[in-house]
């Protein structure tokens, strides 16, 4: 049985569908990060795990029992959950140890017990020597640390991040979203996390969702999110990426603009029109590596160094829509120049 | 479940601890609240409002009516009432509006002086300063009136304080503070820059002030000068003072009139209706008014504020808040201390005159000033702390939605506002004083009196302050196991505290001014240093008035000097 599941979670404001049947599973002690551009629901749809928010339609399950309907919802306060939000929310009339224990006090843990484990979690985030201090008193990543200690010291059922390293300078954010993946390993809560940042996404979950304007677009691991995205926004969202169009003639595929085709590993089903993406670290320019496939003629059409590589813009010499192409630096082409594109078969990916 | 600790309840697995909404003990709490909080506010006005169209035998009838706004002395005392109300609004823009221009956005010295001076005039009871002003500027023995008669030698003084403008100019002295607070408030989101635009299109610095500042502030002040009215026609004590003796037949007064033998409530409730209505439709523009803010500045921050530099004008407008400060404060105090120290205030000042004997009387010999200012402190402490509790719990369960209909409740909370004093006291006396509560006399009615007058200050302040707070702090104790009365005392009130205080503090003060209200209410065990004065003036008694005045102003002053030490100094002066 699933920790916690979904099952087509709708929120309306109005008229307006702000999450649209979201449906997806966590099993006990995965990582699950919601993705997605500002306005995709993402936050709506984690307030309703929560429970400030009760759903339009659907319903949350959590081991079996429905938490969240239309009809009823269990009470926040109820729900054995815990959540870092966005502005950390530590209450400043507290210290940082009465904040870390203010769980275990709400459960009536005795006083001894209390003690003992605020001062064993405030090791594990290292902030032991700051238990008597103020938030006034703390830097922004300190409190980050106290509000996952805080958090975590509950053994929650699920554990719910708002975009908590949104408000962290970019050195900082990198450091914090480590030490959230090594907590994460070391306690194994079914933790739910919310953000706008791939790389963030990317750098620490089990799986990831890409929301998209309320609706789930794909959900999956990092590594087939990229390589083999199932829709042109989430081909769009997670790094950069050409969308062409093709023939699909068997199981080889005409890109085109293009003369040659390719043939597609794994097949393709559908009809004889095909929309895929290709990344432009995938495609290349004069030389290619061994298994690489020419396609055609190109000519340069714009070209942007940045160091680590020449971003060209290309024109298939049969027309159809430019690609962008990722080149070594030493792949020099001049604007107007003509070229030969070779793609990487194994790296094209069908969207439907 | 109500039986299983909140510890087990949380161990148990999801599926088995989802309690039943009506289980939570917070939904109880704040429906009592919300329960008492009607019964407090809409019991004395429905009964006011029942009394005034039935007959003392409980049948329908509209002879309360006729015979209340009937005749024509009754018709006449409303409308001596408008009159007056208008003529304090008048005074009260006069003191008010160049003190607050002066304060707020010229470079007149003195300026803390000022603010102080106000605070001073807010924090002393109007009632005590007509005994001052009475004894000050009474038409022969005045003591402003015999210094002309010894410095002069014309026949009599100048000075009658018992006539229609004497009892406009006493009332405003006191009322002004308000048009003060408000105008002040527009005024310093005022961006300097609107003023220096007009500085370099030509305008002279009164004509920057005329053309330019005061314009765009006008809805503060017509705002403040709305209430002021509202509060001079409702207002009893100084027209107990000095509009009786004066002859001057006023609104409070008839209705006051009306609970003397033979006691005629119904004919009281009913003459109270125009009033009531008046104040309702009053407040309302008053609203509308204040509610188009976009009149003070375009992009709602203040912007960049330079005191305006007025030259030698700041000198006239320093020695006009130092005559105002004299008028409201310093003679009024220095009178009543003479007094309270003499033998005979009419013998004037010399040596022999002087005794500390009225102080050692009001402490161990009078003892029913005694009790009276025992009373005044206790009662006002208490409403006050009522209104704290009461007020903070109405505002967090309006602010978060928590009980149903919380714009409707927030409605009642601040609805009597809208009800003057004296009329509340009408409502509540035909509410309380008889059966089946049988409350007249006791202090507890003087409690639930000013409650429920006072209320509306805590729950407005307590609202502000809890709009202000990020609702996350709230949602994360509720995430961590902690229902709405954990959030409410273990991180709403403490992070409010400040505003609590100032509120507290505030409630006290006005409770220790409050005469209108108590006036009907209060019995032989029950008395109050308000109500106290008229029975003493009456008497003649001003040297143990003046002593019982100033221990209360001293009294007074030390819990404002403790408020502004906790909360800040300028609590009280803040618009809320």
């Amino acid at each position: 049985m699933s920790k916690l599941e979904l099952r087509n979670l709708s929120k309306r404001y109005g008229a307006t569908p702000v999450v649209d049947a979201v449906s997806l599973q966590l099993q006990r002690g995965e990582l699950v990060t919601l993705l997605g551009p500002s306005g995709c629901g993402k936050t709506t749809t984690l307030r309703m795990i929560a429970g400030f928010i009760e759903p339009s339609d659907g319903t949350i399950v959590v081991d079996g029992a429905e938490i969240s309907s239309p009809a009823r919802s269990v009470s926040p306060e109820h729900r054995g959950m815990s959540m870092i939000f966005q502005s950390y929310a530590i209450w400043p009339n507290m210290t940082v140890a009465q904040n870390v224990g203010f769980g275990l006090r709400v459960r009536k843990t005795a006083d001894a017990e209390i003690a003992r484990r605020v001062a064993e979690m405030l090791d594990v985030v290292k902030l032991g020597a700051l238990a008597q201090r103020y938030p006034a008193e703390l830097s922004g990543g300190q409190q980050q640390r106290v509000a996952l200690a805080r958090a975590m010291i509950v053994r929650p059922e699920v554990l719910l991040l708002d975009e908590p390293l949104s408000n962290l300078d970019a050195n900082l954010r990198e450091e914090m979203a480590t030490e959230i993946r090594r907590l994460h390993d070391q306690f194994h809560f079914t933790t739910v996390y919310v953000t706008h940042d791939q790389a963030e996404a990317m750098a620490i979950s089990d799986r990831i969702a890409v929301l998209h304007q309320g609706r789930l677009e794909q959900i999956d691991t990092p590594w087939n999110l990229y390589n083999r995205p199932r829709t042109p926004f989430v081909a769009g969202f997670i790094g950069k990426t050409n969308l062409v169009e093709g023939e699909l003639d068997g199981d080889r595929l005409r890109l085109d603009g293009l003369a040659a085709g390719f043939a597609l590993p794994g097949g393709a089903a559908g009809g004889a029109r095909l929309l895929a993406s290709i990344r432009p670290q995938s495609l290349y320019l004069d030389a290619a590596p061994a298994g690489a496939v020419a396609l055609g003629d190109v000519a340069v059409v714009g070209r942007t160094y940045l160091g680590e590589y020449w971003n060209y813009l290309v024109r298939p010499s049969g027309g159809g829509a430019s690609l962008k192409v990722h080149a070594a630096p030493s792949t020099v082409l001049e604007i107007g120049q003509r070229s030969t594109i070779y793609v990487d078969p194994g790296a094209v990916a069908a969207i439907q | 479940m109500p039986s299983v600790s909140k510890a087990a309840v949380l161990a148990l697995p999801l599926a088995r601890r989802t309690p039943h909404r009506l289980g939570d003990p917070a939904i109880w709490f704040f429906a009592v609240l919300i329960a008492v909080l009607l019964l407090l506010v809409a019991n004395p006005i429905l009964r006011l409002v029942w009394d005034s169209f039935h007959t003392a035998e409980g049948q329908w009838s509209l002879q309360s009516y006729a015979q209340a706004l009937g005749r024509s002395r009754n018709l006449q005392a409303l409308l001596n009432s408008l009159y007056l109300g208008a003529a304090v609004t008048a005074l009260a823009l006069l003191l008010g509006v160049p003190l607050a221009l002066a304060v707020s956005r010229t470079n007149m010295p003195g300026r803390g002086f000022t603010h102080l001076s106000v605070l001073a005039a807010f924090v002393m009871p109007n009632f005590l300063g007509a005994i001052a002003w009475i004894l000050l500027a009474g038409p022969n023995a005045g003591w402003l009136n015999r210094l002309v008669v010894e410095l002069l030698g014309t026949a009599k003084g100048p000075f009658n304080i018992f006539s229609f403008w004497g009892l406009a100019f006493v009332i405003a002295l006191y009322t002004y503070p308000l048009i003060y607070v408000f105008t002040k408030s527009a005024l310093d989101l005022v961006s300097t820059e609107l003023e220096d635009a007009a500085s370099i299109h030509g305008a002279g610095k009164f004509q920057t002030m005329a053309r330019v500042t005061l314009p765009l502030v006008l809805p503060s002040i017509v705002g403040a000068a709305i209430l002021i009215f509202l509060e001079a026609i409702a207002l009893y004590g100084t027209p107990a003072l000095i509009a009786i003796p004066a002859r001057i037949n006023l609104a409070t007064t008839q209705i006051v009139s009306f609970f003397q033998y033979p006691l005629q409530v119904e004919r009281a409730a009913a003459f109270s209706m125009p009033i009531l209505l008046l104040t309702i439709v009053l407040l309302m523009l008053q609203r509308r008014l204040l509610a188009r803010r976009g009149y003070v500045s375009v992009s709602g921050k203040g912007g960049e504020r330079r005191p305006f530099d007025i030259g030698l004008w700041k000198w006239l407008l320093l020695g006009y808040s130092v005559l105002v400060a004299l008028l409201t404060v310093i003679l009024p105090l220095a009178i009543l201390i003479l007094a309270s120290l003499s033998k005979a205030w009419g013998r004037g000042l010399s040596l022999d005159n002087l005794t500390l004997a009225n102080f050692h009387s009001i402490f161990f010999e009078q003892l029913t000033v005694r009790a009276a200012i025992l009373n005044t402190v206790l009662y006002s402490g208490a409403t006050a702390l009522v209104c704290v509790g009461m007020g903070i719990c109405v505002a967090y369960a309006t602010q978060r939605r928590i009980t149903p209909f919380p714009t409707f409740v927030q409605f009642m909370a601040l609805a009597p506002v809208a009800v003057p004093g004296l009329i509340l006291a009408i409502g509540l006396y035909a509410a309380y004083a008889g059966p089946p509560f049988s409350l007249y006399g006791m202090g507890v009615l003087i409690v639930i009196a000013f409650t429920t007058r006072f209320l509306p200050i805590s729950v407005a302040a307590s609202s502000a302050g809890v709009r202000a707070l990020n609702p996350e702090l709230e949602e994360a104790v509720r995430i961590l196991g902690g229902g709405r009365l954990t959030v409410l005392t273990q991180v709403v009130a403490p992070l409010l505290k400040k505003t609590l205080v100032g509120a507290f503090i505030l409630v006290f003060v006005i409770c220790t001014k409050e005469l209108s209200t108590a006036v009907f209410l209060t019995g032989p065990e029950s008395r109050v240093v308000s109500v106290l004065t008229l029975d003493l003036s009456e008497q003649g008694n001003y040297e143990t008035l003046a002593a019982m005045g100033v221990v209360l102003v001293v009294i007074v002053t030390i819990v404002v000097g403790i408020g502004m030490r906790l909360a800040g100094r300028d609590f009280m002066l803040r618009r809320s």
